[in-house]
């Protein structure tokens, strides 16, 4: 799969690129400031792209802004924004255009060597890879209204999981019930946030959007 | 949603009524401090003998009241807003001191000055009033005498028209009276609210004396406060990231040694180390954001309110309209006041929903907090209200709280700055 890198730091970066490719990940490009990223991005259009957030020359968002530039190009590019903190508000704009294939996780869960590659490739493949911190925040909001409040404690604890971008048997394994009654409560939340059926993948987007927007 | 006043009515609000209704209420203000005038004079005189000291502190402090309320009605129908009234401080205790303290301040002796001039301001006033009655006397006489209501009446005693002329004279008098008072009446009200206000007006140096003053506590405050945030930083580096740091480099070495030998336990040990680092690293980010949080360098204020509202325990409505960006320390500020007055709102009030508005205008940064809770917020000495107010005061900025109990609480905060960068940002959203 082929990789494009965007990140600040030569350490961090030559670390993520060693990382990638002892997984079998080609990086065809890796850059260390926002008008590089979008230029690597719209030339290569990669798989997927793992991106720092606070790049040069702003040192703000502009790793985040460079992604959503090119994802407006290239509608639905995979990325996998990398933050030292995680913001409500940026994982919403990614999640913006309805389309999935982004993560936005803390830089700490490269420490996880096996979840944080997994998570590269989910994104790769079309879907979402939100950081635990992100829910936790989610979780512990209070919301008094709205079709969420309907779900029970079990389905709102399967939609976290989704949210993070786990699979059936993935949220299975961790919540110790069957990948039958994971379908079953996946099935309640589709109904209870009024998601018509279509493909499974992009109601899992559109349940896990509601979810971040706490409607 | 409860709108607060972001400024204050000016005076050009204001109509004739309303300015009248205001010239009855200082004049009476003016009344009520002649009746303090024998009382002054009396204190002066036992003073002679010590025994006036303490009647002193009792009548300088009506007469300050008295000032303080005349200060506040004028600034209601002056232009220039109110006046700021500006004593020295008091000692606390002490009699003598007290009444010492009151006698050497230059703004007691033009209080009463002030106190002395009120029959010439009260006079000021009379003259239209006096033009407007005997106008209205002439015309009513010979109104009466034409209609002959009362019979055998003479104006002021004397005057008793025999014939038409005469008769009709008092009608050209009246007329004259009333149009001296029609002219008259601006010019004494303007003159009588002049003459006032400079009688009231803190001296230039009192004003620059209580600024300097001012300053000092603010910026003795800002040092504090400075000092003891640079304290907790070091003391949470210390005893958190850096520790675990120590903790880490002994697991990673004692791994080392026996990686050959015990390799089970050398990877559980490597195991444990990256667990610290994910600490010490979690630590390093709250503490960051108690700094500075990140959101404010990356999107300003704009996005930084946002972000806090997202993730708050309440529905909260924001609205920011501001073309570009304060000066860093005011956007810190700003932000960390706004975070603090919400969870203050969630902590005491039970609302179930907030408002911010966020502008600027007048050079003043503007914020906004309303809340639909039970209210009874007050800035008591020690408690977090207090702390924003310190704060804001470094960079002269306010905080007003308006919380009767029950509700709603509406607390506006304003900072003196100019924006940089201008760029258009106006948005709002409900969370």
């Amino acid at each position: 799969m082929r990789v494009v890198i965007a990140e600040d730091l030569a350490l961090l970066r030559d670390g993520l690129i060693r990382l990638l490719e002892a997984h079998d990940f080609t990086v065809v490009a890796a850059v260390d400031n926002g008008p590089d990223l979008q230029a690597a991005l719209t030339e290569h259009k990669p798989d997927v792209a793992v991106v720092d957030v606070r790049l040069p020359p702003t040192f703000t968002d502009e790793g985040l802004q460079a992604a959503l530039g090119a994802r407006s190009q290239v509608p639905g590019l995979p990325i996998l924004v990398l933050s030292q903190h995680v913001e409500q508000l940026y994982a919403r704009e990614l999640l913006s255009d309805d389309t999935g294939a982004v993560g936005y996780l803390l830089k700490d869960r490269v420490l996880d060597i096996g979840q944080f590659i997994e998570a590269v490739r989910r994104v790769a493949d079309g879907g979402t890879a939100m950081d635990p911190a992100v829910i936790s925040q989610l979780l512990a909001r209070q919301d008094q209204s709205g079709p969420l409040a309907q779900l029970t404690p079990r389905e709102r604890e399967v939609l976290a999981e989704m949210a993070e971008g786990r699979s059936n048997s993935a949220i299975a394994g961790r919540l110790y019930i069957t990948e039958k009654a994971v379908s079953k409560h996946i099935n309640n939340i589709f109904t209870k946030l009024d998601l018509p059926p279509s493909s499974d993948d992009s109601r899992r987007v559109l349940a896990v959007l509601a979810y971040l927007n706490g409607q | 949603m409860a709108n607060a006043p972001h400024h204050r009515a000016g005076p050009h609000h204001t109509g004739p009524l309303t300015t009248l209704a205001y010239l009855v209420l200082l004049i009476s203000q003016n009344i009520a401090t002649l009746l303090l005038l024998p009382l002054v004079i009396a204190s002066a005189v036992l003073t002679l003998i010590w025994v006036g000291l303490p009647f002193i502190i009792l009548t300088a402090t009506l007469l300050r009241t008295l000032a303080d309320t005349q200060r506040r009605t004028l600034g209601h129908i002056l232009h220039q807003g109110r006046i700021p009234s500006v004593y020295r401080p008091v000692p606390p205790s002490g009699v003598v001191a007290r009444a010492g303290a009151i006698i050497t301040d230059p703004a007691t002796w033009k209080d009463l000055l002030w106190l002395v001039s009120t029959p010439a301001s009260v006079s000021l006033v009379l003259i239209p009033a006096a033009f407007l009655a005997h106008g209205t006397l002439h015309l009513l006489f010979t109104l009466n005498t034409l209609l002959n209501l009362i019979p055998n009446t003479a104006l002021y005693g004397f005057y008793t028209p025999t014939n038409l002329p005469q008769t009709l004279l008092p009608l050209l008098t009246g007329a004259i009276l009333l149009y001296l008072a029609y002219i008259t009446t601006p010019r004494a009200i303007t003159l009588y609210i002049r003459f006032n206000r400079l009688l009231l007006s803190p001296t230039e140096k009192a004003r620059l004396t209580a600024r300097v003053a001012h300053l000092a506590t603010s910026r003795a405050n800002t040092i504090d406060t400075q000092a003891a945030e640079i304290r907790r930083i070091e003391r949470d580096l210390h005893d958190g990231a850096q520790a675990r740091l120590v903790a880490l480099g002994m697991n990673l070495g004692m791994a080392e040694n026996i990686v050959e030998t015990d390799p089970e336990t050398a990877r559980t040990m490597l195991a444990e180390a990256r667990e610290t680092t994910r600490h010490a690293l979690m630590e390093l980010r709250d503490l960051v954001r108690g700094i500075h949080p990140p959101v404010l360098v990356e999107r300003g204020l704009h996005g930084a309110v946002h972000a806090l509202a997202l993730t708050h325990h309440l529905p909260i409505s924001v609205t920011i309209d501001l073309n570009g960006r304060p000066a860093d320390p005011v956007e810190s500020a700003a932000y960390f006041a706004i975070a603090e007055l919400l969870t203050n709102t969630v902590k005491h009030s039970g609302a179930t929903h907030a408002w911010i508005h966020i502008n600027h205008g007048r050079n003043r940064l503007v914020i906004t907090i309303t809340d639909n809770g039970t209210g009874g917020a007050d800035a008591t000495p020690g408690s977090g209200l207090a702390g924003i107010r310190r704060r804001l005061d470094a960079f002269d900025g306010t905080m007003n709280i308006t919380s009767p109990p029950g509700g709603p609480t509406i607390v506006t905060l304003e900072i003196p700055c100019a924006l940089s960068s201008p760029k258009t940002l106006p948005s709002s959203a409900t969370v």
